[in-house]
């Protein structure tokens, strides 16, 4: 195990307390819209293929998979926050 | 300089958490978190924009407008199914981006590890979330329990032997053996189990882009997957107890396919819409239970008309939501707030359960084994124990409902024949039509 390695997890660890502790206090009026906005923070693995996508443009099949990777996480992202927003909007006017 | 954009859109991330607490301040949670994800996908540009081809920024575009066009025209009744979708590109995604770095780059063994890792629960999201989908069109039916139970075991030990041995499996192998997992998962379970389902692959599509994080080192990748794994173990959680079962109980699949005995010993007491307008005429407090069935009848509309007379006539009107209505969790209280109905008015089962004793007339809509007294009496029943709302305490119930069917769980409901209960059969919707319009000639 590298130190690096370890770094990662213990930030890991914590991530996963803060969500898991912020999350629980949200009511269950908004779960439907926490699910459809995690489903766009998902998309997060769009950086993913941002960073690799440079060292396959030689090879076809793998480039081809990055992008196949890359479309769907986009769909993730817009489509997510764009029907979260939707959504929350109705929420909104009620107050 | 990209690594502090990336903890700046982390911390934004998590703030949008915090504001999401709050039905008002959370259309500003949502756009906190877009901030954040444009942050970090500019961060991770570098300003080498130069380096991405057409084809690259072509296929951003065409997938960014197909997301819009999608998600402006998706009904909220179809909510389930366009998460159950995005669950499964999510987990396509990472386990997309695993199996190219799997397959061009020399990766040391623990990043090595964590791709196929990341590349089997994405490949397993991906196929169980598109069978979730099916299901809940109604395309999948029954399928044989002790086949597909038995066949998805012996992938679940081929899967993990591959994992474990060191034996070099070349990865496509292992790539279609999580498909098939995937499939035969999720293909038995059904129905009202979905929402544990539809959660635990939110929470699976989020620990696969965690995974896919350590594999390219990207700090934000993690902390959004963290983020993302949290809130459908959450979820996953407080369906599961919503229920009483535990996640391995619903992943078994096959619940409420048991022949039980659904005789009811005498006829329900059958009313009709002008009864019921008149009956509610003279309630001071009336609770609505909405349940699946409101939401196929797309009854929401009259849910809100009838909403609108009951209040003219100065009679107070409640929401009661149980955990698990509907195919997905919170899928009534979007239907409802779709309808301008306040979410001040919607309870929640640990809220309302008190007041149904004070309660004139419960009325109940296109829901059963989440009012059914079985589970708190009958220690036999498969719904025993699990949190009902207790609507059979109320003065009196009326039950919207087509037929006298079972529900999910495949028993009777003693309710429907209580002396106190009142049996409309009718489509939701057009049931409650009716009792707006006798209104207008009581």
């Amino acid at each position: 195990m590298t130190e690096i390695f370890l770094y990662t997890l213990l930030i890991t660890a914590m991530a996963s307390f803060i969500g898991y502790e912020l999350i629980s206090k949200i009511p269950q009026t908004l779960h439907t819209p926490l699910m459809s906005g995690s489903n766009a923070i998902s998309g997060i693995t769009l950086i993913a293929g941002i960073l690799i996508y440079p060292n396959v443009v030689d090879d076809v099949l793998l480039k081809t998979i990055v992008l196949i990777g890359v479309s769907f996480a986009t769909m993730n992202i817009v489509g997510g926050f764009s029907v979260t927003g939707r959504i929350l909007e109705m929420f909104k006017k009620n107050d | 300089m990209t690594e502090s954009l990336y903890l700046i859109s982390a911390v934004l991330f998590i703030f949008a958490l915090k504001l999401f607490s709050r039905p008002s301040t959370a259309f500003r949670a949502n756009n906190l978190a877009i901030g954040g994800m444009v942050l970090a996908i500019i961060s991770a540009f570098n300003l080498k924009f130069a380096d991405y081809d057409v084809v690259f920024y072509l296929v951003i575009l065409v997938s960014a407008g197909l997301g819009v066009v999608v998600s402006n025209r998706v009904q909220m009744t179809q909510m389930p199914e366009l998460v159950g979708i995005f669950n499964g590109l999510g987990g396509g995604a990472s386990g997309a981006i695993a199996y190219v770095e799997l397959s061009n780059s020399t990766l040391v063994l623990s990043d090595f590890s964590v791709a196929i890792f990341s590349m089997t629960i994405g490949v397993f999201t991906f196929s169980g979330s598109l069978i979730a989908v099916a299901k809940l069109r109604g395309k999948l039916n029954s399928f044989n329990a002790t086949v597909i139970n038995i066949l998805s075991g012996v992938l679940l030990v081929g899967v993990i032997t591959m994992l474990t041995t060191k034996i070099d499996y070349s990865t496509e192998y292992i790539i279609i053996l999580s498909l098939l997992l995937g499939i035969t998962r999720v293909v038995l379970i059904g129905g009202a189990d979905m929402p544990v389902v539809i959660a635990f692959l939110n929470s699976l599509s989020g620990i696969a882009a965690m995974a896919a994080g350590f594999i390219v080192n990207s700090i934000i990748l993690i902390i959004a997957g963290a983020l993302v794994g949290a809130s459908g173990i959450i979820l996953t959680l407080l369906m599961c107890s919503a229920m009483n079962r535990t996640i391995y109980q619903v992943l078994k699949g096959g619940f409420g396919t048991t022949k039980i005995n659904n005789e009811y010993e005498k006829d329900p007491i059958s009313t009709s819409a002008e009864d019921i307008a008149i009956q509610l005429s003279y309630a001071d407090s009336v609770v609505i239970v909405p349940g699946y069935g409101m939401a196929v009848a797309q009854a929401q509309s009259a849910v809100k008309e009838l909403t609108n007379t009951l209040k003219s006539k100065n009679i107070e009107v409640k929401f009661a939501i149980h955990p698990v209505a509907g195919r997905m969790p919170g899928h009534m209280n979007v239907l409802l707030a779709e309808v301008d109905i306040d979410y001040e008015d919607m309870f929640t089962l640990e809220d309302i359960n008190s007041e149904f004793s004070a309660t004139d007339v419960v009325l109940v809509i296109g829901a059963n084994d989440v009012v059914n007294p079985l589970a708190r009496t009958d220690e036999d029943s498969p719904i025993y124990g699990m949190p009902i709302l207790d609507v059979d305490m109320a003065k009196q119930v009326v039950v919207i409902k087509r037929s006298m069917s079972p529900g999910y769980a495949g028993i009777a409901n003693p309710l429907f024949i209580e002396e106190n209960t009142k049996m409309l059969f009718a489509d939701a919707k057009e049931g409650l039509e009716n009792i707006v319009k006798s209104f207008e000639l009581v």
